[in-house]
């Protein structure tokens, strides 16, 4: 594992180990977020910044500090409050130098500190021994593929509106099914590049 | 995260005294299962289901740290400051966690192997925060702990119908502790089951079924 290329993890984690896809992580925002496409790439673009910075942040916090110590098993609760911490202040920083990005990320950063796909990014980091320079190609590999997943997501929800669903798979069963029919799609990426 | 209708199960079950228990259980296990109803958690749903072994132990966790949770955040909400009470919920949650991803390390290392990163991943699990602060910030400990309990219970049932399927579908039989579900020889197994598209298949038919069971009012319920 630890000489493939961090390239080849970045492109991996975007198509053939799409997190969303393939790893059903941040499935919460996914329904609840991608009826726009613009809320979407707000959503997207935001899970990727943060991801990226985060699975850094905690690779390094587990590599030099909790794996020294041995304290391997507080990864949970440390990992959690990073992220928490983290979202906290870019959300200050962005808010006194940039009032237009807060007003366009603003409102879905308090959202990313419960999206399951920042956390499991993190721990896969650590699960799948990457190096530190492969942790960032998979940080940020990872928030891109659930950028396009939810994108996507989001065209197809705008032109299901108008089509005739049956009561019953009306909402959330629908999403869930054309997820399927994604995912399905995103396997034919499977043999271009593999990890894990 | 579905808001409205986790406030909608404490507005409905938010009496003080511990003769609620039997509603409280109903509630969680069916009428607002988390999964099949609310929609809540399924991250961990879809992810570990394509086992019936695999979906019964988490649905375990999931109980182990829903009662726990609820039970101390209950005892402690008096307590916590109202503006830090997320912090204390999920530090209180990560505890349980943590706990039971050691037990599974220290006991049942090859399970834990299986489930990877999705034990640490019920930190982030909408049902028991939501659980946390839907139901125990307001709520005796007793209650607390029955809710817990139900919709551990809800949680884990919703899990194991959706791994009994797709393991049955998918490889052909359900083996569990030694005992072997087949499905003969004129069934050809389909692989895709086991794989992510089955499991965004098998839980959308699974919601799909529940709504007609329950007919148009609980459609209106979650609007």
């Amino acid at each position: 594992m630890s000489d493939t290329s961090a390239w080849i993890i970045l492109v991996a984690a975007v198509f053939t180990n799409n997190i969303l896809l393939s790893n059903f992580l941040g499935m919460c925002s996914f329904i609840a977020c991608s009826s726009q496409v613009e809320t979407a790439l707000g959503l997207g673009t935001a899970v990727t910044f943060v991801m990226t910075l985060t699975t850094m942040i905690n690779y390094a916090i587990y590599h030099f500090v909790l794996h020294p110590l041995q304290l391997g098993h507080l990864q949970f609760i440390v990992f959690i409050a990073v992220i928490a911490a983290f979202v906290q202040l870019v959300e200050m920083i962005v808010e006194r130098f940039s009032p237009k990005l807060y007003f366009a990320l603003g409102i879905f950063l308090p959202l990313i500190t419960v999206n399951c796909a920042i956390l499991g990014a993190s721990l896969f980091a650590i699960i799948r021994n990457y190096t530190f320079v492969q942790t960032l190609g998979f940080g940020f590999g990872a928030g891109v593929g659930w950028l396009v997943a939810i994108v996507l997501m989001a065209g197809l929800q705008q032109k299901m509106r108008y089509s005739d669903i049956p009561k019953p798979f009306a909402g959330v069963p629908v999403a869930m099914i054309i997820t399927c029919v994604m995912a399905m799609a995103f396997m034919g990426f499977a043999g271009m590049v593999t990890i894990q | 995260m579905s808001n409205n209708s986790s406030c909608m199960t404490c507005g409905s079950s938010g009496g003080l005294c511990g003769g609620k228990a039997l509603v409280t259980l109903k509630e969680g296990v069916w009428t607002s299962n988390p999964l099949a109803i609310q929609v809540l958690g399924i991250c961990s749903a879809l992810a570990v289901t394509n086992k019936l072994s695999n979906s019964l132990v988490m649905g375990a966790a999931l109980l182990f740290v829903c009662v726990g949770s609820n039970l101390f955040v209950s005892l402690l909400r008096n307590h916590i400051p109202h503006r830090i009470r997320m912090v204390a919920e999920v530090a209180i949650i990560a505890t349980f966690v943590i706990l039971f991803d050691q037990f599974l390390r220290a006991y049942y290392w090859e399970m834990s192997k299986q489930l990877g990163p999705y034990v640490g991943l019920i930190i982030t699990n909408c049902i028991v925060m939501g659980r946390a602060e839907a139901f125990a910030l307001q709520n005796p400990p007793l209650v607390s702990m029955v809710d817990g309990v139900a919709n551990g219970i809800g949680y884990g049932v919703a899990l194991a119908i959706i791994g009994f399927a797709r393991e049955l579908f998918g490889s052909g039989q359900v083996v569990f502790f030694g005992m072997t579900i087949n499905l003969g020889d004129w069934y050809t197994p389909n692989q895709l089951m086991v794989l992510a598209p089955g499991a965004f298949f098998v839980f959308g038919v699974l919601i799909a079924i529940f709504n007609v069971l329950k007919g148009s009012d609980a459609e209106e319920d979650k609007k």
